[in-house]
């Protein structure tokens, strides 16, 4: 069955997604909370939506609209892309990213802040230390919440974009062998790419340290999806068969003990002529969520394995598809 | 050895075919300890379904629904008997539900129900063996995960 996309507003563009219908939930006044709500077919609809995104001027499409940017912890990319996303898009941004500043530092919980929140705004893009958050967030209001990260759980738009810049890049999603290496503990990204990787038949590996592996639950998941995953603590022997690095920062702010973090800090370096020697296919594709520490040398930069910049801009393209399908300006 | 009758109390609540090892752990969700009426509590008695089962039975006290499914929890095997009058007039297998509220605590220490004032919530995602989902943080608890509240 086709599916028709029309934008409600003056602006008028028509295309028509190949994918079953079955699978296909309406995005108007969703929760993105977790990649796990997630068919195959809203992953890709997404995706085309963004392509969409930079191939045609959007500008006034989220006219009126009001987006509450609420940082509780610190964010670059997250914060600037979705502000620059909705601004792009007509749009105006309220919020803050100094929760310190806030009733929050006065001990109001994060329920009544949300509640409050609510009256002033028609979306709200949610980073929060702690793990839930953005479900609870999403519990409590009627408009949409759009999780940007809850702890160590889930960060659902960085696996739109990771997905968007994988499929770019690669030509496919389908069939890929892609190695997650550094701190896959508390890597919110990786659990949140891996499962989302689960629908393409992608074979995976898990390179780390052993006290950062994959989390049990997330790797009972993959198994029962029926994923081919492996746990390796090196990418000796494993490098040439892999087509994507999905590389992490070992987070520091993630260990309460700075010895443990101590002890697996720089524990992974790569550097171009790192792969050079290990081996790798011509066409590897190295993604990163950034910020990176010391885990990638400055030397792959230039390279062109390196994509890491390229899928930082992608967050615009697919912020503004989330943006858009969310707050119903087409369906 | 002499058959035990589960209408031997006048008015309460027999719970049987407890897992025997689980049997002190249903006897605390009970909370027997504060119970002024009649309590028996067995356990190694010879079960065809278990091997060795466990039997609690608690005078003058009707189970409620909360405790119904913390017990499906750690007993699924447990069967429930309202005994009104010495007879028994309503028996029922406990179930685990679809979702459990209030009664177990997300094992996650960072997860947000450890932090705010709201009930916890887990879906099961399979009952047996069982496996629950935070609602909140997503996390997968097993059986030897799960701290009743």
């Amino acid at each position: 069955m086709l599916v028709k996309i029309i934008s409600k507003s003056s602006f008028l563009f028509g295309f028509t997604y190949m994918f079953g219908r079955e699978n296909m939930g309406s995005f108007k006044q969703r929760d993105i909370i977790s990649i796990r709500h997630f068919h195959k077919e809203e992953l890709l609809y997404i995706l085309d939506l963004a392509r969409q995104m930079e191939q045609a001027d959007y500008s006034d499409i989220l006219k009126g609209k009001v987006l509450a940017s609420l940082f509780f912890e610190p964010s670059t990319r997250t914060r600037l892309s979705f502000e620059s996303a909705m601004k792009r898009l007509g749009g105006l941004v309220i919020g803050f990213s100094e929760p310190g500043i806030t009733s929050a530092a006065k001990g109001e919980s994060l329920s009544d802040s949300i509640k409050t929140i609510e009256g002033y705004c028609d979306i709200v893009v949610l980073r929060h230390y702690l793990e839930g958050s953005a479900q609870l967030a999403a519990d409590v209001v009627d408009i949409p919440i759009i999780n940007a990260g809850d702890g160590a759980n889930q960060h659902p738009t960085q696996t739109f974009l990771d997905l968007y810049t994988i499929q770019k890049t690669k030509g496919t999603l389908e069939g890929l062998t892609i190695g997650f290496l550094g701190d896959l503990k508390y890597g919110r990204t990786v659990h949140s790419l891996a499962y989302a990787l689960s629908y393409f038949a992608t074979e995976m590996f898990f390179i780390s340290p052993a006290s950062l592996r994959m989390p049990r639950d997330c790797m009972e998941e993959l198994r029962d999806r029926k994923v081919r995953c492996h746990e390796n603590e090196s990418l000796a022997g494993i490098s040439k068969k892999l087509d994507v690095i999905y590389c992490t920062r070992i987070q520091k702010e993630r260990f309460a003990d700075p010895v443990e973090f101590e002890k697996v800090r720089g524990i992974y370096r790569l550097s171009k002529a790192m792969l050079e020697e290990l081996g790798i296919k011509n066409d590897l594709k190295i993604l990163h969520p950034l910020p990176r520490v010391d885990e990638m040398d400055g030397s792959l930069d230039k390279t062109s394995f390196a994509v890491y910049f390229h899928q930082a801009r992608n967050g615009v393209p697919v912020r503004k598809a989330i943006l858009a399908a969310v707050l119903g300006v087409l369906e | 050895m002499k058959h035990l009758d589960v209408s031997a109390i006048k008015d309460g609540s027999v719970i049987d075919h407890i897992d025997n090892k689980s049997t002190l752990k249903v006897a605390d969700i009970l909370n027997i300890h504060n119970e002024e009426q009649v309590v028996l509590v067995g356990m190694n008695l010879t079960s065809k379904l278990l091997g060795k089962k466990g039997i609690i039975k608690i005078g003058g006290k009707i189970i409620d629904k909360k405790e119904v499914n913390k017990i499906a929890l750690i007993a699924p095997n447990a069967t429930v008997n309202i005994i009104k009058d010495y007879e028994v007039v309503k028996k029922f297998k406990v179930a685990v539900p679809e979702l459990i509220e209030g009664i177990v605590r997300c094992f996650n220490p960072n997860c947000v129900s450890n932090h705010h004032n709201i009930e916890s919530k887990l879906h099961v995602i399979n009952k047996n063996p069982i496996k629950l989902r935070c609602h909140y943080c997503e996390r997968i608890m097993s059986a030897k995960d799960i701290v009743l509240i």
